[in-house]
């Protein structure tokens, strides 16, 4: 069972690869931040299987760390993209 | 009742392998950033939640640890993850990322442009 473990990440591992290579040829700035996305995905699944991998469930706190982490980072980058500022003015000054 | 635990959790993981290997292929090989945006947030989402699964069968069945975290984590990429995708189709097209030359109808496009003239108008009488 270890070994098809291994393979499993070997596999996710080359999956992050190939998003990286998107990241640096992306030609917008939305491919990149997509790719990044899809990054921070592959990442959750690679601790998952590195907890397997080390027998011990004490990892899985990070995975849903890294799910909120990503979801904010992504959140405030297309707000960053879609307006040019990620915490906006209040009107009342 | 081992060996038909075992199979579930391969199963699992493997479907979630697979679901991964098609997102790289999908993100590599499509033409714009749309269809990019298309694959990732939906296939990538489904491969880590089934393999999330198959993890979270295995420290249930194989180690007696029944682990509440996992289930929260399934959850919140569920519901996070498609509005992700959302947000960052919608800031590629305020930004101005051409679709691909095989696109045959745009209708975001008038409405974006009404929303701006209007908001123009405002801010003159202001």
């Amino acid at each position: 069972m270890n070994i098809f473990y291994s393979v499993c990440l070997v596999l996710v591992i080359l999956s992050m690869l190939g998003l990286l290579y998107r990241v640096w040829k992306g030609p917008s700035i939305p491919d990149r931040l997509i790719a990044l996305d899809a990054i921070g995905v592959m990442l959750i699944s690679a601790i998952a299987l590195l907890s397997i991998l080390f027998d011990t469930p004490f990892f899985i706190d990070v995975i849903l760390l890294i799910a909120i982490m990503s979801f904010i980072g992504t959140v405030s980058f297309s707000k960053f993209i879609e307006r040019g500022e990620i915490i906006e003015r209040g009107s009342d000054r | 009742m081992d060996l038909i635990a075992d199979i579930i959790i391969v199963l699992l993981v493997v479907v979630g392998i697979i679901f991964t290997i098609v997102t790289v292929i999908g993100i590599l090989r499509l033409p714009d950033a749309y269809t990019r945006a298309h694959a990732a947030s939906k296939s990538a989402t489904l491969g880590v939640m089934s393999l999330l699964l198959g993890v979270f069968f295995h420290f249930w069945w194989n180690e007696g640890h029944f682990s509440i975290q996992l289930l929260l984590g399934i959850a919140f990429l569920f519901i996070t993850s498609p509005i992700g995708g959302h947000l960052m189709s919608r800031a590629a097209y305020v930004a101005g990322v051409k679709p691909t030359e095989l696109t045959v109808a745009d209708d975001l496009q008038e409405v974006i442009e009404q929303k701006r003239t209007t908001a123009k108008r405002n801010t003159q009488e202001d």
